[in-house]
Order: C-alpha cells, then structure tokens, then sequence
C-alpha cells in the first residue's frame, strides 16, 4: 500500500503558538516517514513532557505521549521489547537535558536503534518561560526574573562523550534540511540525536527566528554577509567515521565544532559512526534468536491457554535427588 | 521454651566472605537428599566482607517452614559467632569451634553488636564467669552443651601432608566445607550423601569438588574418632533416611518467583540493582534461554537499567509492544516508581512490579527484613488508580503467585504489585516440584495477530483503545498492529487516547479505570483472595475463637506455631486467614468468613454463654499495617497485634510463645518480638 503525506498527519486540533518552531519539526518528522515510506503502524513516537510531548497526538503513527525527561527509557523499552518498530522519541530540552539527564547519558551506551529528537528552545515554555538547561549563563529572557544563574549545558557535546552514534543539528525553520536530517538519524542504524533550534515566539525573547536568521558582516568586505547558520557539510565538514579511523578524532572534532554559538551557528551532522554494535546485536549475541523471534513476538501459551515453556530441567537442578 | 524436638535447628556463622554461604549450600543438599525436610533462612550485613553472617537450618521428618530460636548445632569460625550465637545453644546441644579464637578478647571483636554484647555479657555476669571466650567456653560446659573442637589450621596442615598439597593459600578455603563435614559427623550422617552435597555445590569446578570432598572425608573421620557417640536425640536423622518417599526441590525465593515468571510468559525483565531484588534478575539473566514446549527457543530480556524510573519505564514501554512485562525491585527502587505507576494506571497497561520488600524507611536496614511497605504499596503514585497490591505468604506460593499476577494484570489491564519480601528471597525450603503444565495463561482482552479488522471489531472508523462500554476493560492491541493505530499519554485522554480536559470524559473515564476495582473483586476467585491457612478440630467445648489474620511471609512461622499448640490445646478454636489481595481489599469476603465461623461454632455449641472471639493481627511492621487497612475496610476490630521490626524475621518460638499468652489473657494488646541476632 502506498501512502500519501496526509495519511501521516491526525485530525487533532494543535494548541502551539502562533509561529512556533515546533510546527517546523512537526512537518519534518511527517515527511521524513513518508518520503521513507514507512507505513504509519509500523512506528511509534514517544514523547516527554511540554509543548514538545504533545507532537505525537499529530502524527498518525502510535504515538506515547510519556513522563516529564522519561521519554527515552519508554522507547527503548518498545524498541528493545519488538526491535521490528521504527522508534522515534521527541522531547523539550529541560525534559532530556534537565529531568531526563540520566537517560540521555545512558542510552548512549546501549546504542539502541532509535531516533530522538530534541526541541532546544533554552525556556520551559508550558510552565510560562523559566529557563532550561541550555540556555545560557547570564542571559535574560523576558520571563526571567532575573538573568540565568545556571551556565548552559552543550548537547552536542554530550551526546558525543555519552556514546550516540548519529548526531546532527537542525534549524526548524529550514525544514528542507532538517527533513534530510532527521532521514538520515532514523535510517542510521543505532542511537541518533538530533539538537533541533528552535525558537520560543512567546518566552525566549533573544534566541528569535529573526536572531537565528541574522548575518554579520564580514569584517574585511562588508558588502558580504554571513548567516548565523551555515549547514557543515557546506563548508567541507566531515564527520563520518570511516573504517580505519579512530572515532575519538572524530568525536573531538565535533565537540570543537559544537561550541561555535553566537555569530556562527552549525548545523547538519556532526559525527556519524556505523561501526559500534548496537544494543539489539549485542542482546542477539548471547540469543541467537533474538531479532527474529524478540520478546514481543513470542508464543508463550499453547492452543489450550497452558503454558508453552519446559521447565523441567530448571526443576531438576533444584530437586534434591 | 523448648519446641519441636523432632526438628533439629543448625545455625552457622562467620565472617562474610568466609564460606558461610557454601557450606550452608552443601549442608542444605546434603540433608535435602536424605528426605528430610529443610528450611534455611540467611542472614547477612550490607557489607561486601567481613562482618558477621550466618545461616540458620531447621531440618525434620515433618514438614518446616520457619526458624526457631534455639540451636542444637552451632557451627563456628570466629570468635564473633561464638558471642552472639552461644547463648541459644540448648543444653545437650553442641557447639563446633576453632580452639585457636578462645584466646581473642570479646573487647577486640570490632564488628560485634552492643546487644549481642550486652546479652553475653549479663549470662556470665550472672553465672559468675570471666567476661572471655574461655568464660563462654566453661559457661557452656556447665550447660551440658557438647564442645566439638576442630583447631582448622592443625587439620588444614596434617590434611595438605597427607594429600602432598601445600598450597595453603587454597586450603584456607576449606574451612567451611571441614565445619560442616564435623557437622554431619556429629549427625552419624550417611558420607555419601554428604559427598554428593559437595559435588553438587561445585558442580562447575571439578578440582575444587574433588579437593573438597577429601577435606571432608578427613575432617568427618577425625571428629567421628574423637567423638564417638553422638546424642540420642539426634538419631532419628539416620533413622528418617530413606523413610521419606517421593521427590522434592530444594529451592530459594529468589528462584520461586523467575521461575514462575518464564512459566507466565514473562519475557521482559528491567531492574537496577538492590538488596534483594536483584537476585531474581539474575537467575532470570542466567537462565535466560528458554525451552520451549514447541523446541523452538524462547528468552527473556533482562535489562539492567540506569535507575529504577528507567527500570519501570522501559518495562512499561516493553508491555506496549504486547509482551509481559516486569520490574523487580525493593522499597527506595520501588520509591522512585511511583510517577510511572500512576502512567500505567491512566493508560491501562499490564505491568508487573515485584517488590522485593526490606527495612525501611530510606535505605533503612538494606540487607534485613520488614513488611513495611504494604500501605505505600497500595498507595503510591498521585491521583486515583485501579492497582492491584498481591502478596506470597511463602516460596513455594510465590511460584504460582507470579503466573497468577501476570494474568490479573493482563485481564484487567492494570499495574499489578506482587508483595515479597528479603526473608522469601533468602530463604530456602525443600516443596513438591511445581506443577505447571496445566496452568493457565489468560491474557484479557488483547488481539493477537497483526492486524485488526476494525469493522469486525464494532469500531467505526478508527480504532479505540480506550472505548466506553459496559465492560471497563477495552480491547488492547500491541504497537506495530496494522489498523491499530492508538495513543497514550499521561494526561487524560480521550476514546482514541488524544488529550482532553473535558469534565464530561473525565468522568466517564475516572469510572471506566476505577470501576475495574469493583471488578477485580467480583472476578478474581475468592480462594485467591483471602486462604483459610489453618483450621483446628476443636473439641464441642469450644470457649474461645482465635482469629489470626496475616499477610506475606509470616505465614509459615504461624502455621508451624499453630500445628504446636492445637497438638496440646482443643478448647480453643483457630482459623488462620491469610490475605493474599491486600487491594482492592476483600472487606466482604473477610467479615463472611468470620461471621460464618462464628455462627457455625454458636450452633454446635448449645450452651448458653457464646464463645468470645478474639482477633489477632500479625506482621512485620511497626503500625500494624494490615490492621490500617481491616479498620477502613471492615468492622472487625483487632484485640491483639504481633509485631515486629527489629530487621530480623519472626521465629517459630516467638509468635508460639506469643499465641499462648493471648490464650492464657496474659498478653498485652501490642505484643513487640525482639528475638534476632
């Protein structure tokens, strides 16, 4: 069966603001299963908590809308359960970067083979704007009190040293790249992290679409802008791990790249490596079954309703003679 | 006071690290295979080496089910188990130990307890002896207790002589398996059996079973010479050999309840790792692998995740895709799950926590035992849920339990809490080989296929997971179903699982979810509900009714003390309840049971004066939880509670002792046991 766009996408009314960057992303995240042609039941979307968490009651795939920063162990929990489902998780960045930290750092170690996507917004903007992990220090948004006490935490760069294996950026007001991104972290085949920017129009007053879409100047041509955001792979940036390579050159290299903010901002893919085993491989190492016949798929009565399972030789180690 | 003679109690101790373990192993299989009955509880600190551990065994000809206070064999290594367990040798008993400690002072044992202290100190204050090793050594003496010396190091290096093997740093490992061969010596116990016990415990590593073996041999004929005659009571153990017909298991609580797991189906196991849950998780990883009745291979994940809330999370997730689901875990685990708990419970989704219970509050005494968390199991998490809270009274029950709380929680599509506790996990018991092959698995309203026909199904375009009908429970299918498509979240929601906050849906689905309460009641069967443990003959005088109500693992120790007492006592009648659904609470069902028998007993009895009822509440816990509950739920009121909650399981002896006080009105309302090393 062939399906068109709109048979992605539900008839539930959407709540976010006008001019939100989260309408970008939603229409990415549609596009990209349909130009995968992946059939809508055959994935689930697991979200957190926030405006974020809510993008998958608009997406016409089974759609987990779970715990404020618990959003990646429910997935992988599915994934791992019935590794067949083409798993994606979304969330704010307070809901994997503050609350969910834990997980974020370790689901890179397991390397399952699910997609997640952050909405990076630096406020929590459905509790009205306080200021989330990756805003940064000193900065003051017009729903601050006072400037942020907390310095900002680098997602990118955590997700290198936590062990993801796909890690990209995208603009949500580019969705064209962003679409090609996140196709690329779903395809990939292992844990993708996808740091998507993405302006707040009602609480973060600095980080604006019209502040993301700026250019300086250069300094020794000024007739020559330069936009904030430029895409990596423009600009001859590589960051796939080849075969002979060693992953950590190429992990420093995206941490540097990573820490550009301000005047030139990256996006695209940062570091890629098809090399680490991922979780299901390993499990299929130790159950040689594992991918074909995975927990979820597995006959555990027989046609009476009695249990399909011999015991006995588990009851003969224990007998006493 | 002296019971069960026909028993006979084996407790050995030592420094953790030191074989305490192994032995016990060896001894347990040895006495297992003889057809004796066993039951071993183990007892340890949250230590990885060094402080005081030790194992008590009860075995018998009759069936055991708990431990009891006194000793007739006490087994040691060290000086610190000489001090803290010597005082409950019985008289005619003995004591198996190391000559060399007698020179230790008891002021240089750092790892010793003030009780334990104090309790040694006050029986030689009062016998006027030394405050010493050699005061306890001639204290005992005078107690008639049989001294059994085994100086280790003496027979470690004439045994390394005789088999030309001086690696000693090796042999040093040998004292446990020389402690229990004395042990078995002092039983006349059959050696082949003892050798067996061995060969099994080392099944893996045939040179340290072979070596064993030989230390044992020698150190058996070495006590077998210097103590010759052993003490008459203790004959009918060679008696019983080979009386006893049919076969069993020897099998501990941290095997029962996995082992019922891979039977219901289980296939998903998350856990982060605490005492003592973690056993469970283990056996289930290691026996991962399973047979399948169709000789297809079958395996359980078994996940080890970062934190408990990724623990419960990722299992819940798991149950989605359709598969049964469990987490395992103890009270601050179980702490940390609460927020998801109150998510299965909105979202409907069967979900198997097994709560492995021990002291609390915080991490309270991690490695020792309480019934402390019943209340915070039937209400943890925000909100109103439908939650069933499901107990085991003992290890061969938590067997069956475990594929019983599997179904409930797929038939009602609801977060089941399956109560065990640290003395089940580490308790060990021989019982009939599981009969499971007839067992059913029901799974509730699930479609099981890879497609749903909608228009079959009486949807009419969409389909609904969370439909509105007469029956709460809707159908459930598993993510990946083509025509499937559903929604979850953790706010409430509407048919289809979308968002809402319309007051109108709210209350259908509130009554939806919590209807399910009303149904779990009317469907799971009463016997599953609430068990009559224990019923006496009482003779047609009958003065008093003792109605005992319990929950968990106090059930055997109660039992055992209620064989006792009915032996010696018929004019008092007994009905022993234990509630195994502790929520929703079989209010009903518990206040009909005991009016019956309160009607029936008035009928027999023609006399004019009716027969006093006494109620008696017994568990591990400070508040008398159970006795919360029997207040909201029912009009029965308790006269009596026994509790405890010095971290140490209640003994045959102490709720024995307990009961014939009640009957003799000579106890108080709140009886606190303290007996526990």
């Amino acid at each position: 069966m062939e399906y068109k766009l709109a048979d992605f996408k539900t008839q539930v009314h959407n709540d976010w603001c006008a001019g939100c960057g989260d309408f970008g992303i939603l229409n990415a995240i549609q596009m990209s299963l349909y130009e995968l042609e992946i059939p809508p039941h055959q994935a689930a979307i697991f979200s957190g908590i926030g405006c974020s968490g809510k993008t998958p009651h608009f997406i016409n795939t089974f759609g987990i809308h779970t715990l404020h920063g618990r959003v990646l162990p429910f997935a992988q929990g599915a994934k791992l359960a019935n590794p067949n489902l083409k798993i994606l998780a979304v969330g704010g960045d307070g809901d994997g970067l503050g609350i969910g930290s834990g997980h974020f750092v370790n689901s890179g170690r397991r390397n399952i083979d699910i997609t997640y996507i952050i909405y990076n917004n630096g406020v929590y903007g459905l509790t009205k704007g306080q200021a989330s992990p990756t805003l940064k220090l000193g900065m003051k948004t017009k729903s601050l009190p006072q400037p942020n006490v907390n310095d900002s935490i680098n997602p990118i760069a955590l997700a290198c040293i936590s062990g993801f294996t796909y890690i990209a950026r995208g603009y949500s007001y580019d969705i064209k790249h962003l679409k090609e991104v996140i196709k690329k972290g779903i395809e990939h085949s292992g844990l993708s992290f996808i740091d998507v920017l993405q302006p707040c129009p009602t609480y973060n007053d600095i980080n604006t679409k019209e502040w993301y879409q700026s250019f300086t100047l250069d300094e020794n041509n000024p007739s020559i802008k330069i936009p904030k955001i430029y895409k990596l792979e423009e600009e001859g940036y590589n960051g796939v791990v080849d075969n002979d390579e060693e992953p950590s050159d190429k992990i420093i290299k995206a941490i540097e790249k990573s820490k550009e903010w301000e005047n030139r901002i990256p996006v695209g893919v940062f570091y890629e490596n098809k090399n680490t085993p991922t979780y299901e491989e390993r499990l299929q190492s130790r159950i040689n079954n594992y991918k074909e016949y995975p927990p979820a798929l597995q006959t555990i009565k027989d046609e009476n309703g009695n249990p399909n399972i011999n015991i006995d030789r588990l009851i003969d180690e224990l007998r006493t003679k | 006071m002296v019971i069960s003679r026909e028993s006979i109690s084996w407790v050995i101790g030592g420094p953790q690290g030191s074989g305490v373990d192994s032995a016990s192993h060896i001894f347990l299989k040895s006495i297992a295979m003889s057809g004796l009955n066993v039951f071993g509880k183990r007892e340890y600190h949250s230590n990885i080496k060094g402080e005081h551990s030790y194992f008590s065994v009860r075995f018998s000809n009759q069936i055991v089910r708990s431990p009891v206070d006194d000793i007739d064999i006490l087994v040691t290594f060290d000086a610190e188990t000489i001090v803290r367990h010597s005082p409950f040798v019985l008289k005619g008993g003995i004591m198996i130990y190391d000559p060399d400690v007698i020179g230790k002072k008891i002021e240089d044992i750092n790892t010793l307890d003030e009780s334990s202290e104090k309790r040694i100190s006050d029986i030689l204050k009062s016998k006027s002896k030394e405050f010493s090793l050699a005061g306890i050594i001639e204290e005992l003496k005078e107690r008639k207790v049989i001294l059994v010396e085994l100086p280790y190091t003496k027979l470690i290096n004439k045994f390394s002589e005789q088999i030309q093997d001086h690696t000693l740093s090796k042999l040093a490992r040998i004292t446990n398996v020389m402690s229990l061969a004395a042990s078995l010596a002092v039983l006349d116990f059959d050696i082949l059996l003892m050798e067996q016990g061995i060969l099994d415990t080392f099944a893996n590593k045939p040179k340290i079973a072979e070596l064993n073996v030989k230390a044992a041999n020698y150190t058996y004929s070495y006590v077998k010479e210097k103590f010759g005659a052993i003490p008459e009571k203790f004959s009918f153990v060679t008696k019983i050999h080979n009386e006893v017909n049919g076969s069993s298991i020897i099998a501990q609580g941290n095997q029962t309840s996995p082992l019922g797991k891979m039977v219901a189906g289980c296939r998903f196991q998350t856990y982060y790792p605490i005492t003592p849950a973690t056993d469970d998780s283990e056996y289930l990883e290691s026996n991962q692998i399973l047979d399948q009745k169709d000789k297809n291979n079958g395996s359980v994940a078994v996940i080890q995740t970062e934190d408990e809330i990724a623990a419960i999370t990722m299992a819940i997730g798991a149950a989605l895709t359709g598969v049964r689901a469990c987490t395992t875990t103890s009270g601050p685990g179980f702490s940390l799950m609460a927020e998801a708990l109150g998510w299965a419970g909105i979202n409907e989704v069967p979900l198997l926590v097994s709560l492995y219970q021990r002291a609390g509050p915080s991490t309270g005494l991690p490695t020792r035992q309480e019934q402390g968390d019943l209340l915070f199991a039937i209400n943890a998490g925000h909100g109103e849920l439908p939650r069933i809270v499901y107990s085991s009274g003992d290890i061969e029950e938590s067997f069956y339990d475990t594929i019983r709380v599997f179904n409930y929680a797929d038939i009602f599509q609801t977060p089941v809490i399956h109560m065990l506790d640290k003395y089940l996990s580490n308790s060990i018991i021989t019982c009939s080989p599981f009969e499971y092959k007839n067992l059913k698995i029901e799974r509730g309203k699930i479609l099981e296929g890879k497609s749903i026909d909608i228009k079959q199904q009486g949807f009419s375009d969409h389909f609904k997971r969370f439909k509105l009908s007469d029956d709460p429970i809707s159908l459930r299918v598993p993510l990946g179903t083509e025509n499937g498509i559903f929604w979850n979240t953790g706010d409430e929601h509407d048919e289809m699982g979308h968002i809402t906050e319309d007051p109108e849906t709210r209350i259908s689905m509130m009554e939806k979810r919590l209807s399910k309460l009303e149904l779990i009641q009317s469907r799971i069967p009463e016997e599953e509900q609430i068990t009559i443990e224990f019923e006496n003959n009482a003779s047609d005088n009958v003065k008093k009714l003792m109605v005992i109500v319990s929950w968990g693992s106090t059930k055997g120790a109660i039992l055992d003390s209620l064989e006792k007492i009915t032996e010696a006592d018929d004019t008092t009648q007994f009905l022993y309840l234990q509630i195994k659904l502790l929520n929703p609470f079989p209010a009903r069902l518990l206040e009909d049971i005991v009016s019956n028998k309160i009607e029936k007993l008035n009928t027999i009895d023609k006399s004019s004066s009716s027969i006093e009822t006494i109620v008696t509440i017994i568990e591990m816990n400070y508040l008398s939880q159970l006795d919360v509950l029997l207040k909201q739920n029912t009009t029965l009121r308790s006269d009596h509670n026994i509790l405890k909650y010095n971290g140490r399981p209640m003994s045959h002896t102490e709720i024995y002792n307990s009961l014939i006080n009640i009957i003799n009105n000579q106890s108080e309302r709140r009886v606190i046991l303290k007996n526990g090393v």
